[in-house]
Formats: C-alpha cells, structure tokens, sequence
C-alpha cells in the first residue's frame, strides 16, 4: 500500500512536471509563474516562501531554471527518486520536439524562402540577446567593481573578436570570480587592520 | 569520440551558465564552433527555433547538437550532460552546504561573476549581429540587406517600448521570417 501511494506520487511528479516543460514558452522567467500557479496553489507541494528560496537559488547557480526548480520540488516530495523524475519530466517534452525538429530543418533550408526567413531570423536573433543584457542590467544592482568587471568583458571579449584571438567565456567567467574574491580579501584584510 | 566530446562540451555550458538561457549562449557558441560543430549561421537557426519551442535554449541546443552530430544517443548524452550540474548542484545545496547561499563570500563573487556574464552576453549579441552585416550570409562581405534588416527589427522591437507596449520575442522572430523572405527575394 505505501509502495502504491510512492509510485503514484512519481507519477504525478513526472506528468505535472512533463505538463510544465511543455507550456513554458518564454524562458524561465515565464515558468516560475506556472510552477507557483500548480506546484504552490495548486497542487501545495511547496510553500510560497519555498517557492521564493527556489527562485533565488535558482538566480544564484548555473543551469535552467526549470531543472533547478524541478529538482528542488521533486527532492522535497519524494526524495532523490523524486528529483529523477520531475526533472526528467520537466525535459522531456522539448527534447522529444527539438529531436523530432532537428530530423528535418535541413530539409527545410533546401527550400529558398525558408533560407531566406532564416537569414532575417539570424538579424532578430542578435538583437534578442542584446536586448537579454540589457534586461539582466536593469535586474541588477551593481557595485563599482561589478561595473569594471562588466565593461572589461565586454572591451576584452570585443577586441578578442577584433583581433580574431579565441578567448573562452569561460575563462572570463573563472577571471572574474578570482579577482572578486581577490577584492573581497584585501578589503576584508584592510578593514581589520 | 563523438560522445564524449558531446558530453563534456554540454558539461561545461551546463555547469558555466549562470544568469539563464541567454547567459548559456555564449558558452554554446564557443562550444559548438570550436568544435566545428555548428556553423555561426546554423547556431543563430538554432537560437531562433529554440525561442520558439517550449523549454531552455541550452537544454534544446544540446539536443539538437547532439542529435545532428550523433543520432539519438548523442542528443541523449548532450541533453544529460547539460542538465547534470543543475540537478547535482540543487541536490548539494539542499542535502548539504544549506547555508551556503547565505554567506558573505559566496554572494559577493556570485555577484561580480553575474556581472561579468552580463557583459559576455551584451558582446556576443553585438558580435553575432556586427558579423551578420559585415560577412554577410553565404557571399563574405558587407551585407546591405542584413543591415537594412538589423535597423528595421531593431525599431520594430525597440520604438513601441517608448509608448509603454512590448512586442514578444516569438513575434520578433515571426516578423524577422517574414522580412527575411521578402528582403533577400528582392
């Protein structure tokens, strides 16, 4: 019976989270919405105050958000199991479709109007991430150092593309957390003294 | 090996990607071309179709990568590989370092690496849209049509934010097809 009652529990976990992977047109922002609307109103698997720790927790380490957020719900209702499957669940659906998707898009391109779409496709495109910068930028209250440390990466990103060197964003990512937690321990250090 | 690659290629977009979707877009970029896996073109397809399917960019990218470059154990692996640091970093916060996410430290860096992919994301959409005009699409040279295009979507989406109304990025895409079609038919 209380086996019953677990796998039914993994169940529910997968197809709700299946549910959520599908519908969340739009980027994280726009699924946290729809998991406060089931998982906290809902369904009441979590609090509203859970909900905001997943949020920040989310904010605060790599990945999507939806793998973050189904991971965290599937733990708190069934164990590690439970993150297994809400987190599968949640990534299901666009795995199916972009696999059933990536079997024929060459075949589109063939066609020249589709190419064609496809190249004013590629303008939108750069004007979408720029403007994902300028949103994050307006989210984000910065120190001094954040400001040197945001305008650095962009001049040494831009004149590594000038002068066609390869620098990973990696590597950028990596320097500036070293040079923060350099900061952080020099003026811990001259505060002391 | 082809798996392997793919694995550990996603791996590290999984585990470099803070800051959301656009902030794994860059780490693709270099991934996928380093790799010689996408061309620059193919990727900006790819962003596109992402946009405009449900789920993550990183998550679809990964599978389709995956799926071109190795069938459906490729698109499997990748898939996986991208989704791992996520799932295995919230399990540890809860399970075991509960108060990192409280410390002094841990914000201050988190902080600045934040800002830091702010700006990786600002110059890759400035990168990607300068080398669509300047190269353009198959010719290499100055692309007019790609730069008419650029100045056209870029009123389209930035003027009606003036008079407080917001055109959706599935739309953009949407007017960007159209355009497209008609402006390299000419």
């Amino acid at each position: 019976m209380k086996n019953n009652s677990k796998i039914k529990n993994l169940f529910l976990l997968f197809f709700t989270f299946f549910k959520i992977g599908l519908f969340t047109f739009g980027g994280g922002y726009a699924m946290i919405a729809l998991i406060e609307d089931i998982c906290v109103e809902k369904k009441k698997w979590i609090s509203h105050d859970d909900m905001l720790n997943v949020t920040v927790i989310a904010e605060s380490t790599p990945g999507p958000i939806s793998i973050n957020c189904a991971t965290y719900i599937g733990y708190r209702q069934a164990g590690f199991l439970g993150s297994v499957t809400a987190t599968i669940g949640v990534i299901l659906p666009s795995f199916i479709i972009i696999f059933l998707i990536s079997r024929v898009l060459d075949n589109f391109l063939k066609y020249t109007v589709v190419s064609n779409a496809f190249k004013g496709i590629k303008a939108a495109v750069g004007i979408l991430i720029i403007d994902a910068s300028y949103k994050l930028l307006k989210q984000t209250k910065m120190s001094i150092l954040n400001k040197i440390i945001l305008i650095a990466t962009v001049v040494v990103m831009l004149a590594a593309n000038i002068f066609s060197v390869r620098i990973s964003s990696v590597i950028l990512i990596i320097s500036s957390a070293v040079v923060s937690l350099s900061v952080y321990f020099v003026s811990n250090k001259a505060v002391k003294k | 090996m082809i798996y392997l690659q793919l694995f550990l290629g996603f791996l590290k977009v999984g585990l470099f990607s803070f800051g959301g979707a656009y902030a794994a877009i860059p780490l693709i970029r270099d991934i996928v071309i380093s790799n010689n896996w996408l061309s620059d073109e193919m990727l900006s397809y790819m962003i596109a179709v992402s946009e405009s399917t449900p789920g993550p960019v990183m998550i679809n990218t990964a599978t389709y990568v995956g799926a071109l470059k190795g069938g459906i154990l490729g698109s499997a692996v990748a898939t996986f590989a991208v989704a791992l640091p996520a799932f295995v970093i919230i399990l540890l916060i809860m399970i075991v370092f509960k108060k990192l996410l409280k410390s002094r430290i841990f914000n201050f860096t988190l902080s600045s690496l934040k800002s830091s992919v702010i700006g990786i994301i600002f110059a890759t959409g400035v990168i990607m849209s300068y080398e669509n005009i300047l190269f353009g699409s198959h010719e290499a040279g100055f692309d007019l049509r790609a730069l008419i295009l650029f100045v056209l979507l870029a009123a389209v989406y930035f003027i009606p934010r003036a008079y407080k109304k917001k055109i959706s990025s599935i739309l953009l895409i949407g007017l960007s097809a159209v355009f497209g079609a008609v402006i390299y038919a000419i």
